[in-house]
């Protein structure tokens, strides 16, 4: 145990008390950033899987259209539709911050407000396929985004999470008691001290008056 | 901070996505799959759309960025199918927050 490598002084023994105190206030600090952390981490994930549930399918539609595109229209028509991408999209991000983790928020501006600016090509010679291809994906695209946000905030509150779990079992099942034990220790074997000097007294004194006595008697003699 | 949205993958998986606007990365071998998965991960885009096929065979690189608040890496189900294995990553961060998979294990996943 840590108690043997302790020295059994009183400055130790305040210093330790001291180190209690502290250890035991992380401990419910912690103890609560982890349960509230929790509770928020259980709502986001579940809406998280929500989410993804949707996107899958809807991608799962698009690629299906993307597919039938493909197989109706030359693909050297199909990849010159697409080549020269009319809209594009810029990122806002954001930084939010729940219980001291840092999560990700964003916020999406395309290029062209016109919601048919995705269609960068002449319907002359392209497939209605691909129209419903493209629609489908940009239906899908602001979960998409809202799903990359839910999911990236779930894996760094989980990692959080994690982190704070060990510190609060770390406290809890090693340093308290072991602050514990060396306090106990301590007082153990100050108190030990005090009696010995206490009886080591007590014997002097015991001499002392025996001397005493046996002075007086030679004298009186 | 603006910034884009790369989708990575297979060809056919990803080409439609140019046309809403993201910046697509296709990849034809593992090589230089990871070089350009790289390069998109130094600040230049806010999330990375990932297809699964792809995603399970630079796990190792994906697992690197995943403490950083960016790029968010998002797995999606490329044009041969759904692995599950987007599923399976928000499973996975369940069991490393709650200690064990509490939430989905009841056959709630379809």
């Amino acid at each position: 145990m840590a108690s043997t490598h302790v020295n059994p002084t009183r400055m130790e023994l305040t210093r330790l008390k001291k180190k209690l105190v502290t250890a035991k206030r992380g401990h419910k600090l912690l103890k609560d950033k982890r349960d509230e952390l929790m509770r928020r981490f259980l709502e986001l994930v579940k809406e998280n899987m929500e989410l993804r549930k949707n996107v899958e399918k809807g991608l799962e539609e698009a690629n299906k259209n993307f597919v039938l595109a493909k197989a109706i229209m030359r693909e050297e028509t199909l990849n010159t539709a697409l080549l020269a991408p009319l809209q594009s999209i810029s990122v806002n991000v954001k930084t939010n911050n729940v219980m001291s983790v840092e999560i990700p928020s964003f916020d999406y501006k395309t290029r062209t407000p016109d919601e048919n600016g995705m269609y960068s090509y002449g319907f002359a010679f392209t497939s209605s396929d691909l129209d419903y291809a493209v629609k489908s994906l940009s239906d899908i695209f602001p979960q998409m985004l809202k799903l990359a946000e839910v999911e990236k905030s779930c894996q760094l509150m989980a990692a959080e999470i994690e982190k704070t779990r060990r510190r609060v079992n770390a406290l809890e099942h090693v340093m308290i008691p072991e602050t514990e034990e060396s306090i106990k220790y301590i007082t153990m074997k100050l108190d030990e001290n005090e009696r010995s000097t206490q009886v080591r007294l007590m014997k002097v004194k015991d001499m002392m008056i025996k001397e005493a006595i046996e002075a007086k008697r030679s004298v009186s003699q | 901070m603006s910034k884009g949205i790369a989708v990575i993958g297979d060809r056919d998986s990803i080409y439609g996505f140019a046309s809403i606007g993201f910046n697509i990365f296709p990849v034809s071998n593992t090589e230089d799959g990871i070089k350009t998965f790289k390069n998109l991960c130094k600040g230049e885009y806010a999330v990375i759309y990932v297809t699964e096929a792809f995603a399970a065979e630079i796990e190792e690189e994906i697992e690197k960025v995943s403490e950083n608040l960016y790029p968010a890496i998002i797995l999606i189900p490329g044009v041969y199918g759904n692995t599950g294995k987007g599923v399976l990553s928000v499973r996975k961060s369940v069991e490393k927050a709650v200690g064990s998979d509490i939430l989905f294990s009841g056959g709630t996943q379809d």
